[in-house]
Parts: C-alpha cells; sequence; structure tokens
C-alpha cells in the first residue's frame, strides 16, 4: 500500500512503525502498573525534595545524627534485599507451575517485610518515646512522612502478598492470578529502589550530620 | 483481545518479564550479590573516612544509583532490547521528571535561602 | 460526631441557605422523577454500574456541565460584589463569604470543570480513533470517575454543611494553615482533592497504557490522529504531575491532623516549598487541560476544511516539547518570592521558550485553514474563536514571563484577566468544540446550529466584555481576590465586566436551549450515517451512536486519516464476510461502591469523626480485596449477533 495524500512527509516504514495491533492482555497489565509505579516514585520524589530541603531544619531538636541506628538500618537493608531475592523467585517458580517451591519463597519474602516493619515501628517508637515524632521540627515532619510512607507501602505490600498467596492456594496459577503476581513482584522490587534512596539520603548522609 | 499467559508477541515484552528461563536464577543471584556489594560499599563510604569529606555524598550518590540500576537490570529485568523500548521510554521520561522535580526544588530553595532573611528570624523580628 | 453539630448548617446565610434549598430540591425532584418513572434499574445497570468507556466519558462530561453551572453561579456573585462595592459601599458579600465564593470558583472550574470535560472527551474518543473496543482497564475507568464524582459532591456538600475554604484554589500555607483556618473548609478542600485526584491519576494511567498498547492494527504511532497524541502527551502529565500534588496536599493534610510542620511559620517549617511544590504540578496541569484542546481543534480544523492537517510531524513534535517543556517553567508562579536572578531567569527564559512549540501549532492550524474549503460549521467558530483569544493570552503570559515585570503584574487582576484569557479561550473553547464536534457521534442526533453559533458569539463577545476591563484595571493596579475597594474609579471597568459575564450567562443559556431543542427535535436531526461531518479519523467509520463494542471487525489502518483513506480508496462501509466473536467486559459496581465508602470516608475525615471514616476505610479494603477475588468474567458476543447488529445498523457511508 502506498502512502495516500494524506500521508505525505512520513514514509510509510515509519508511519506504520507500531502497527502490529492491539497488545496481549499480560503486557497490557504489566505496562499500566509499570506506569503506576512511575507515578508513584514521582510521588516519592517529592517527598525526598521536601526531606532534602527541611532535614537541615531541626528547630533546636534532635538532629539526624543523634536519632539514626545504622546497625538497625543494616539489617533493615538486608531484609529488603533478601526478601526482593526470595519475591523475584517465588515469582519464577509460580510460572514453571512449581507450586510448592512458590509458596515457600512467598513466604520467606512475607517474614523478611514483616521483620522489616517491625524493625522500623520499633525505631519508630524509640523515636516518639524521646520525644522525637513529626511534630518536633520540620526534619522530623519529613523524616516520618518519607520513610513512613515507604513503611506504608510495606505494609499494603504484605496485605497484597497474603491476598495473592491464598488465591493462588484457592483458584491455582490462573492467568489473571499469575498477571497479578506479575505487578505484585514489580511493585515489591520498586520498594527496594525507593529504600534505596532512603537508606543512602536519609540514613547515611543523615549519621553523618 | 487474546489472554496469552507468556511471551505471545515477540515485539512486546511486560516489564519484569524476562527473556529466557535459564539465565533467571543466575540473573537474581548475581544480582542480589551486586546489590549486598554495593550496600555494603555505602555503609563503608559513610562511615569509614576513605573518601575526600565533601565527597561523601557525591560517593553515596553514585552508589545509590548505581544500585538502583542493578535493581532495575536483574530484578526488573530492563534492558537495551527491542522489545523493551516502551517500558524504558516510560522509565526515562519518570526519571527526567524525578530529576526536575528534586534538583529543581533543592536549586529554588537553596537560592530562596541563600537570599531571603531565613523563616524563623523573620518571624522573630516580627514579634 | 467528631466536629460536626446543628452549628455547621450556615442557617444564618441567606444566600448559601437558598442555594442549598435550591440544589436539594433540584436532586430530590431528580430522584422523584427517576423513582415515579420506574428509570432505577436502567439507571443502575446501563450508567451506575457501565464499564463502557463511552458511558463513563459522557458522565464526566456531564459533570463538567453540571459543575461549570456552579461555578458560573460563583463567578457571576464575584462580578456583581465588584459591580457595586466601591468606595463607601459595602457590597451583598461579607468578606468571608467572598473569600469562600473565590476559592470555591477556582477549585470548581479547575478541578470539577476543566478536568471532567477533557477527561470525559478524551474518554469517549480515543478508543473509537484508535480502532479498539475499549480502554486498556474499563473497570478502573469506571473507579476514577466515580472518584472524581466523589471529590465534586464533597466540594458541593460544603455549601450545605459547614463552610468552603476561604484560601483561594491552591490553599497556600501558612494562611491554610491550622492555627490560620482553623475550620473544616480547609480539609474540605483537601480531601476532595485528594480523594479526585487519585481518580484523575488512575484515569491518566489508564489512557496512556490504551495510547500505547492497545491501537487497531496498522495504526502506527505516526499514523495516531493528533488528538490521540495530544491526549498521551496530557496523560503523560497526568501521571508524572498529580503525583507531586498528592504528596504537597498530603504534607499539608499532616500539618493540619497531626500537628507536623512542613509549612509551618514555627518549628523549622517552610511555606515556600509549598509554593514550590504545588506550582511542580501547577504548571504542567494547565498542559494537562490545554493539550487535549489543541487536539480537538486539530481535528476539528482538519474535519471541516476537508484536508490533512499541515504539518502532522511538527505538530507531533511540538506536542511532546511542550509536554516535557512544561515540567521545567514553574517558578514562573512564584517569580517574587525572592530567588535571585539566575533562577528568574532561568525559569523566565525557559517559559518563552515554551511559546514557541505553541506557535508552530498555531501557524499549522493557520496553514490548514489556507487555501481549504473551509465549511463554518459551530465548531469551526470555536475553532477559530480559540485560535484569535489565544494568541493574545499567550502574547500577555509571554510578557508576564519577564521577570521584572511580573513584580508589577503579580497577583494583580491582570493575571487574572491572562489566565482566563488561555483558559477560557483555550480549555474551555475546546471543551465547547468538542463538545458540538463529537455530540452526534455520542448520542446519533445532531445539534441545533443556530443556538450553538448564538452560545459562541455570547461567549466570544461576553468574554472580550468581562476580561479586558481586567487587563486595564490590573495596569492599574487593581489586585486580585479583593472584596471590596475604595478607589470609585475603577468601578466602571468592573460594570463592563459585570455586563461580560452577563453575556457569556447568555451563552450558557444559549447552550442549554441548544440541548433542549435539539432533544425535543432529535427524530429529525437523526444521523444515519454514522459520518455527518464527513469526517477523516475512525469515530466516524463506525455508527452514530456507536455499538457497546465500538467496531464489529477491528479496522485495519493504511494511512494517516484512516477513515478518509478508507474513502477514498472504497473501502470504508465494506461489509466483512465472516464476523469473529468477541469479547467486552462486563457490568461492574466497583467504582459505585467505592465512591460510596470514598464519600463517606472523606466526610468523616473532614469532620474527624474517626469511627466513621475507620469504618468507611475498611469496607473500602473490603470491597477491593471482594472484588479482587472474584475473577472477572468477559461477555462474548458471537459472530452472528454481530452480523445481525450489523445489518440493523447498517452505516449508510457512501464511497466518494
Amino acid at each position: 500500500m502506498s502512502a495516500s495524500a494524506s500521508e505525505i512527509g512520513v514514509p510509510t516504514a515509519i508511519a506504520a512503525f507500531g502497527g502490529d495491533g492491539p497488545a496481549p492482555v499480560r503486557i497490557v497489565v504489566g505496562y499500566g502498573f509499570w506506569i503506576f509505579l512511575l507515578s508513584d516514585i514521582i510521588m516519592f520524589s517529592a517527598l525526598f525534595a521536601a526531606y532534602a530541603v527541611l532535614s537541615g531544619q531541626t528547630d533546636g531538636g534532635p538532629t539526624p545524627h543523634s536519632l539514626f541506628e545504622l546497625k538497625h538500618v543494616a539489617i533493615e537493608t538486608l531484609c529488603l534485599l533478601f526478601s526482593s531475592y526470595t519475591c523475584g523467585l517465588g515469582s519464577l517458580f509460580i510460572e514453571r507451575r512449581r507450586l510448592k517451591l512458590f509458596f515457600i519463597l512467598f513466604a520467606a519474602t512475607f517474614a523478611l517485610g514483616a521483620i522489616f516493619l517491625s524493625l522500623e515501628f520499633s525505631e519508630f517508637a524509640g523515636m516518639l518515646a524521646q520525644g522525637a515524632g513529626p511534630s518536633r521540627s520540620a526534619f522530623l515532619s519529613s523524616f516520618f512522612s518519607l520513610v513512613g510512607l515507604h513503611g506504608a507501602h510495606v505494609t499494603v505490600g504484605l496485605l497484597w502478598l497474603a491476598f495473592m498467596m491464598a488465591q493462588v492456594a484457592a483458584q491455582g496459577p490462573r492467568a489473571y492470578v499469575l498477571r497479578r503476581i506479575l505487578c505484585f513482584s514489580l511493585f515489591w522490587h520498586a520498594l527496594d529502589i525507593i529504600w534505596v534512596a532512603v537508606m543512602s539520603l536519609v540514613y547515611l548522609m543523615g549519621a553523618r550530620i | 483481545m487474546i489472554d496469552s499467559v507468556r511471551h505471545s508477541s515477540t515485539e512486546d515484552l511486560a516489564p519484569g518479564d524476562r527473556q529466557s528461563h535459564s539465565a533467571s536464577i543466575a540473573a537474581y543471584t548475581v544480582g542480589l550479590g551486586f546489590a549486598l556489594l554495593l550496600t555494603a560499599a555505602s555503609f563503608i563510604v559513610s562511615q569509614a573516612h576513605l573518601l575526600w569529606e565533601p565527597g561523601v555524598a557525591v560517593g553515596l550518590a553514585v552508589l545509590a544509583i548505581a544500585q538502583m540500576g542493578v535493581h532495575l537490570v536483574f530484578f526488573l529485568h530492563l534492558n537495551s532490547g527491542p522489545d523493551n523500548t516502551n517500558n524504558v521510554l516510560a522509565l526515562a521520561f519518570g526519571i527526567l521528571i524525578v530529576t526536575l522535580v528534586v534538583s529543581g526544588s533543592l536549586w529554588i530553595m537553596a537560592n530562596l535561602n541563600g537570599n531571603m532573611i531565613p523563616h524563623s528570624v523573620l518571624m522573630e523580628m516580627q514579634r | 460526631m467528631g466536629k460536626l453539630t446543628w452549628a455547621a448548617i450556615p442557617l444564618d446565610n441567606p444566600i448559601q441557605m437558598g442555594a442549598s434549598v435550591f440544589v436539594m430540591v433540584f436532586i430530590g425532584s431528580v430522584l422523584a422523577i427517576v423513582t415515579f418513572k420506574g428509570w432505577w434499574k436502567y439507571l443502575w445497570s446501563e450508567w451506575l454500574t457501565t464499564t463502557d468507556h463511552k458511558r463513563v466519558g459522557v458522565m464526566y462530561v456531564l459533570l463538567a456541565l453540571l459543575m461549570l453551572l456552579r461555578g458560573f453561579v460563583d463567578a457571576i456573585m464575584m462580578r456583581s460584589q465588584l459591580a457595586i462595592a466601591a468606595g463607601s459601599a459595602p457590597g451583598y458579600l461579607p468578606p468571608e463569604h467572598y473569600d469562600q465564593i473565590f476559592s470555591a470558583h477556582g477549585t470548581i472550574m479547575i478541578f470539577f470543570m476543566a478536568m471532567p470535560f477533557m477527561v470525559g472527551l478524551m474518554n469517549f474518543v480515543v478508543p473509537l480513533q484508535l480502532g479498539v473496543r475499549d480502554v486498556a482497564f474499563p473497570v478502573l475507568n469506571a473507579v476514577s470517575f466515580w472518584l472524581t464524582a466523589t471529590g465534586a459532591l464533597l466540594v458541593n456538600v460544603s455549601l450545605v454543611i459547614g463552610e468552603f475554604a476561604r484560601t483561594g484554589w491552591l490553599a497556600y500555607p501558612p494562611l491554610s494553615e491550622l492555627q490560620f483556618s482553623p475550620g473544616v473548609g480547609v480539609d474540605y478542600y483537601l480531601w476532595s482533592l485528594q480523594i479526585a485526584g487519585v481518580g484523575t491519576l488512575l484515569s491518566g494511567i489508564n489512557l496512556v497504557t490504551t495510547i500505547l498498547k492497545l491501537r487497531a492494527p496498522g495504526m502506527g504511532y505516526m499514523r495516531m490522529p493528533v488528538f490521540c497524541w495530544t491526549a498521551l502527551a496530557s496523560n503523560l502529565l497526568i501521571v508524572a504531575a498529580f503525583p507531586i500534588l498528592t504528596a504537597t496536599l498530603g504534607m499539608l493534610l499532616l500539618d493540619r491532623y497531626i500537628g507536623a510542620h512542613f509549612f509551618t511559620n514555627d518549628g523549622g517549617g517552610n511555606a515556600m516549598l509549598y509554593f514550590n511544590l504545588i506550582w511542580a504540578w501547577g504548571h504542567p496541569e494547565v498542559y494537562i487541560l490545554i493539550l487535549p484542546a489543541f487536539g480537538v481543534f486539530s481535528e476539528v480544523i482538519a474535519t471541516f476544511t476537508g484536508k490533512a492537517l499541515f504539518g502532522y510531524r511538527s505538530m507531533v513534535m511540538a506536542t511532546m516539547a511542550i509536554c516535557i517543556l512544561s515540567f521545567m517553567v514553574w517558578l514562573h508562579h512564584f517569580f517574587t518570592m525572592g530567588a535571585g536572578a539566575n533562577v528568574n531567569a532561568f525559569f523566565g527564559i525557559m517559559t518563552m521558550i515554551i511559546a514557541i512549540p505553541t506557535g508552530v501549532k498555531v501557524f499549522n492550524w493557520l496553514f490548514t485553514l489556507y487555501g481549504g474549503r473551509v465549511r463554518f460549521e459551530v465548531p469551526v467558530l470555536w475553532a477559530i474563536g480559540f485560535m484569535v483569544t489565544f494568541v493574545i493570552g499567550g502574547l500577555t503570559g509571554v510578557l508576564m514571563a519577564v521577570p521584572p515585570a511580573d513584580f508589577v503584574l503579580h497577583n494583580s487582576v491582570f493575571l487574572v484577566a491572562h489566565f482566563h484569557n488561555v483558559i477560557i479561550g483555550g480549555v474551555l473553547f475546546g471543551a465547547m468544540a468538542g463538545y458540538n464536534y463529537w455530540f452526534p457521534k455520542v448520542f446519533g442526533f445532531t445539534l441545533d446550529k443556530r443556538l450553538g453559533q448564538l452560545s459562541f458569539w455570547c461567549w466570544l463577545i461576553g468574554f472580550y466584555v468581562a476580561f479586558m476591563p481586567l487587563y486595564v484595571l490590573g495596569l492599574f493596579g487593581m489586585t486580585r481576590r479583593m472584596q471590596h475597594y475604595a478607589n470609585t474609579e475603577w468601578q466602571p471597568y468592573l460594570i463592563v465586566a459585570e455586563a461580560g459575564a452577563i453575556l457569556i450567562l447568555c451563552g450558557i443559556l444559549a447552550t442549554i436551549a441548544q440541548l433542549v431543542v435539539s432533544i425535543r427535535s432529535r427524530a429529525r436531526r437523526r444521523d444515519l450515517t454514522g459520518d455527518p461531518w464527513d469526517g477523516r479519523t475512525l469515530e466516524w467509520s463506525t455508527t452514530s451512536p456507536p455499538p457497546r463494542y465500538n467496531f464489529a471487525v477491528m479496522p485495519r489502518v493504511e494511512s494517516q486519516d484512516a477513515f478518509a483513506h478508507m474513502k477514498e480508496t472504497g473501502t470504508a462501509g465494506v461489509f466483512p464476510e465472516k464476523y469473529e466473536s468477541i469479547e467486552l467486559p462486563g457490568n461492574s459496581p466497583n467504582g459505585f461502591v467505592t465512591a460510596f465508602f470514598a464519600v463517606i470516608t472523606g466526610f468523616a475525615l473532614i469532620w474527624h469523626i474517626w469511627w466513621m471514616a475507620i469504618l468507611g476505610i475498611l469496607c473500602a479494603l473490603l470491597t477491593l480485596l471482594a472484588f479482587g477475588w472474584i475473577e472477572r468474567i468477559n461477555v462474548e458476543i458471537s459472530g452472528e449477533e454481530l452480523a445481525r447488529d450489523a445489518r440493523a445498523r447498517m452505516p449508510k457511508v457512501e464511497p466518494v
């Protein structure tokens, strides 16, 4: 088919690029979720910007240096890294229909995520007990909201994870269940990426100030 | 719309889907190894006095970005293959926006703080 | 019940009570008619639970038109107040009420009029233009709409119960902090925008995915209609900008609810951080609104000149350039905050640069019109009115992009005139052009032309009469958001502006009359061809209104302006030999139920009724889990049924 009068200026090969018809559902779902994750990361970036601007504004209250326990952070980081690993392997095995391995690996992911959350919770509780709550200073407001938002994401992730395990147990590895597991593992890995930024900007930089 | 479970289209790939099965466990393991190394390096850079003092922030930023790259490539299976173009383009757009928002905010606010009396001092003066 | 008491109902304010009673009587009578006529079942199964992108789009536009009325009532109240409140005359609105009115006007017009209008048009048109059967995530689409409607409902509830914000449409701190705005007004503002913002974000994700992953075979990127390109750019901006809004408003919420210190005067907070972040959303938002309007004008001008759009490639590039550049100019909204010359110069220059791709577009439209046989139907009138008006508005914008000039004009009514010039002259004209252009496709009959023309002329002249005086007043030094002014020399200008507002009122009434007259005479306005304007893109290749599945057989695209090409080559309207069965998403109450709990949760959070908020969140979570557990079953339509349907509809297209 030669280019018609209305296609002057664009070679047919270029014009037709991308014209393979609608993509399969798995790709559509995965892509949509990918876009959602990008928007989520942009939301975090606004909080990172706020933290970077306000982290020096301690208002005479506790400073990052006096509050952060790097040993804590190291364990939290290890938990998340290994949970990403188990999550990735778990999603790999369910696609090979190795359900038992999937359950073991996802249970491990859940456990690691729960350990992370409990560590974070105890860190927050300790800070609150010292009077270093989010209403103490602008630095602490931005700290609690940034790290807390990540923690909230992990909490939602754990709920979702439990839901997916229940769904696989009850309904088996059906196509739409597998699509959700793809989305979940994208979500879980993205949380890791955000944690890397939190660890570096908030904790490692903060511990020096 | 046909519900194809895996790899029905050679043109396109869902984000997070990998091309070949056999390499995957190895890829995850290698990725985990890299991530652990980079994390350890970050902790060392921040705690030990290896780098010139003002360079620590840059060092940490470089290590963090490298680790995010490792996560993207080994865990999220993002690569430069043609079937990944759309995923990578979307990511590039996201990174651009994140960079603009964060660096723009820092620049604007630093400039403001440099030019204006700090807010708290201003409030004191108005008392 | 938290902060909620009977005192929240403003019985002492006759204007507000009158409006509330009117609204309640209106809603009550609509509900009564629906019940009396037994339309509930139809309403529930065909509209409230629909996942059809076309119906969702229609509901968006309906919401936008209703909110246009609400926002316009606010506008004419302000204009009337300013026409009389000069010198010793206090006017009829007390300051605290006037402040609520201008805040509500801005909030409603941007978030609940312009946004739903554009999202509605995109929802309806984009899948049809791409030649597919629905958006990527149809159920999510319905959820998005219902969340937007929730936000609109909460804003309007504030009219009856409690109060609205008195802070202006962006609720700048420290004024919007608890210390200075202790009432629930700002909370109404924040929660309704948070809920509607989630809806907008989800619909942005949905449309980006649709455009990038679901196109008819052969519809390459460089064959997509320009409206799809502008919709893509606009939705990319939604995906990139709305999370910033959510985060920023979230921080303000934390300041107000748990005593955080992001933007407070004490505790190390920094109010300018809010300005910075809110405009990092706010400037892209302007382009989120205007880009689809650019798309509408491109379609309208190409169709009614009977030519392919001039400079398709440059149009696409200009659109994407605006998409990126719009994220690099946000500081021009607060040049006066005290940043250094380098920062102001950078953002000033970036702002001027963004005028270049916009200029490219204007020239493309002009060159399309040049030498064409223009049919002056109503959409073309809006398009030409737009080109003149928008260029003037753009020029005043470039003027204010010069930081020293902005120091003079900042927060004056010159600025008010400027952004109304681009938003009315750009977004609203675009919305009206799209409304007149696609109405026959949506409902299967055309709109009355004479009343449409009347509406256009009233709006166009009314706009100039209403806002040109404000440019002058701005140069005189009149600041915005004033409830009363001492300088009586300004009064004549403001009386003229009031006259302009009344002309615009005539325009709105003409639009309503156009709708009513057209519906009453729909029998003879019936469009049987599906292609009343000799259109060029795929939405015109199906019947009007399109069937639920849009296209019985997915069209095969072989050129830009696919339908024009089909008509040229005689492949339009040809019945295929065989119909294959197709799958469609069924109805889902998910959106409606989610919105129901969102209303409860939002209301409870506004009034600090914690038990109700927790209950609402739990119910919403359970809804989500329940809908997630059940596998969604698609509805299958067999090939025979499609063939029968196609014969019954029989689009009467004559190959050229």
